[in-house]
């Protein structure tokens, strides 16, 4: 199969991500500067910020401009929860509504449980240099 | 001058005038670049995937896997909480930080054994991001079911 | 022995602090005081397998080598006082679980050594004749209890300390030359509703400047008559305030006053943020530095105050304030 490297490298796709990716970010850090929030809490208003502007639909809008920039952030895991949610409703009822958000991002939960038990087998954990 | 121990609001205002702050100018040009490189990694990952002809939901959940990856494998090297140090939000906010608050974890409390160490302490950290995301999305599944039969969202 | 105002004890054959001895990590042997510092690790597990054993190990190396340099028998040491920072002293009462000492575990958080020197005092006055002082703190197995995974790639805050990897430890006798400890004035627990656990600094001090004060009305002396007045782990931002409430009180404590946390690291070079804490910070910079400093007369009256902050990780998540406590000594030479 041919890549097309140009179309990877797609410069104008790449910009917005990062740029939006890099604002997500920086709203993140304003947070943890000003409110003393621990990373648990971010990572929780994150995620359940996106699941709700998944849900209104909104999110979407921010995934189609940027992507990965959105999508990678936690808000887009969150609007990934969501937007299975809602397919898993369309699908198959009120059963969707329990099955279909984890089953969109059953790929990222399973793999980072493996990883972390995998990670424990082999690693150890190092004091901080700095 | 005041005694700023008389009430503790007294001392707790005066507190924070006299503790130094973050540098936030720093520290968000940090996550800016940090957190936009990690989501560009992905989007030239999802990029390649597109290009492989497969689906929107295919290519983004093996960006999710690789991004994973690599994050659990610098968490080994000991090598993300310096990264994360620098960056701050910039490497907590992408799904990179999701993956470094399961592996840290498992890592730091293996000496308490497999079952009860790494298989219980490993969402210290990242269980409430579970708990949290999967409660918001059956909600929004529900209130979906209840407003829309219409497969039309609420916008 | 006798009591003096409120809080302080005045000893009148007071007892002499025979000898010192500190291990400490990596870290704190790359900073300033290295030099004075008995011995210094280069890794943080000294080939135990948990950061615990390895804690623990410290603290057992840092009283044989205490006995060792004191030459005091291991049998004619009558009570050992000993305390630490993880759940239930386990580094201590391991440590000397096969030494065969007559073991008083003590708690007072950073500010253990003072507290374990000041029973020791009272012991040596009526009944003992040798007592044993220890104490440690790690950071590995501090950061795991009370904060992070070390691996978990997150931003301290600048007001946040840096818990210090070692163990001090002092044998108080009866007899000897000196130095001399002649005051002690415990402190109370003082708490001015600061709930941030990152500004443990900010927590502590208020103790501290309570029991400088009682120590000042109790014993009739002024700042000037001590050549340093030293606290615990209160940091830089601690040490800010302190010098401020020092101030507001009527103590000019400007000239004659440090702090451990702020000795024990370079604050540039080793990025500690607002210096050094734990029990091991008092601890091993009194038993490294200031105990080589007095016998070496290059001091001759310190006043010793350490501070500890009296919380767990689950009052910190219950969001209650942090009680400080801090406890004074005076030595003499």
């Amino acid at each position: 199969m041919n890549i097309n490297w140009a179309n990877v490298f797609d410069i104008m796709s790449l910009v917005k991500c990062f740029v939006v990716g890099g604002i997500i970010c920086i709203i993140g850090q304003i947070l943890i500067d000003k409110t003393k929030l621990t990373p648990a809490r971010i990572l929780v208003l994150f995620v359940t910020l996106g699941a709700v502007l998944g849900g209104l639909g909104i999110y979407q809008y921010l995934v189609d401009f940027a992507g990965c920039g959105a999508t990678v952030p936690l808000t887009g895991f969150g609007n990934n929860l969501a937007k299975g949610a809602i397919e898993g409703v369309s699908q198959s009822g009120l059963l969707g509504a329990f099955t279909g958000g984890v089953k969109a991002s059953a790929g990222g939960i399973a793999s980072a449980v493996l990883f972390g038990y995998l990670a424990s087998l082999i690693a150890k954990p190092k004091m901080k240099k700095q | 001058m005041d005694n700023p121990t008389e009430s503790q609001e007294a001392y707790k205002k005066y507190v924070d005038k006299k503790s130094p702050n973050s540098p936030i100018l720093k520290n968000c040009f940090n996550a800016f670049w940090v957190g936009g490189l990690i989501c560009t990694i992905g989007q030239i990952i999802f990029n390649i995937c597109q290009e492989r002809q497969m689906d929107t939901t295919t290519s983004s959940t093996i960006v999710s896997i690789i991004l994973i990856g690599i994050s659990a494998f610098l968490t080994g090297l000991n090598i993300f909480n310096k990264i994360g140090k620098f960056a701050g939000a910039g490497s907590l906010v992408p799904i990179t930080g999701f993956a470094n608050s399961i592996v840290s974890p498992a890592m730091e409390y293996k000496s308490e054994g497999y079952v009860m160490g790494v298989g219980s302490k490993m969402f210290t950290v990242a269980g409430p991001v579970l708990v949290f995301g999967i409660s918001a999305s059956i909600i929004v599944g529900i209130v979906y079911l209840i407003f829309n039969t219409q497969a039309i969202t609420l916008v | 022995m006798e009591k003096v105002g409120k809080q302080t004890i005045k000893f009148n054959a007071p007892p002499t602090i025979l000898e010192c001895s500190t291990i400490v990590g990596p870290k704190e042997g790359q900073g300033p005081l290295a030099k004075y510092f008995d011995q210094c690790l280069t890794d943080e597990f000294w080939g135990e397998e948990t950061w615990e054993k390895a804690e623990s190990k410290i603290v057992k190396e840092t009283i044989n080598s205490v006995i060792n340099k004191s030459g005091v028998a291991t049998a004619d040491i009558d009570y050992c006082f000993a305390g630490d920072l993880l759940n239930q002293c386990i580094s201590s009462s391991f440590a000397v679980r096969d030494s065969n000492m007559p073991f008083f575990g003590v708690f007072g958080a950073c500010s253990t050594f003072v507290e374990g020197m000041s029973l020791a005092a009272i012991l040596t006055e009526s009944v003992a004749n040798n007592v044993l002082c220890a104490t440690s703190s790690h950071f590995c197995s501090a950061e795991k209890q009370f904060r992070f995974p070390l691996e978990l790639g997150n931003q301290r805050p600048p007001t946040s300390q840096w818990t210090v990897t070692g163990s001090g430890a002092a044998i108080i006798s009866k007899n000897g030359k000196g130095p001399y400890i002649t005051h002690i004035t415990t402190g109370k627990i003082v708490d001015k509703g600061i709930s941030d656990a990152n500004n443990m600094g900010a927590a502590m001090t208020p103790a501290f400047i309570d029991t400088l004060t009682t120590h000042f009305a109790d014993t009739g002396r002024k700042p000037s008559y001590y050549d340093l007045i030293l606290s615990g782990d209160l940091g830089y931002v601690g040490k800010d305030i302190a010098i401020d409430l020092a101030k507001t009180n009527g103590y000019n404590i400007k000239s004659n006053y440090n702090d451990c946390g702020v000795l024990i690291f370079d604050k540039n070079a080793q990025d500690t943020h607002s210096g050094g804490s734990g029990c091991a910070c008092c601890g091993s910079v009194f038993s490294g530095y200031i105990f080589n400093q007095l016998k070496t007369g290059k001091l001759k009256k310190v006043l010793l105050i350490a501070t500890g902050a009296l919380m767990n990780s689950m009052s910190v998540q219950q969001g209650e304030t942090i009680p400080g406590i801090a406890h004074a000594i005076s030595i003499e030479v």
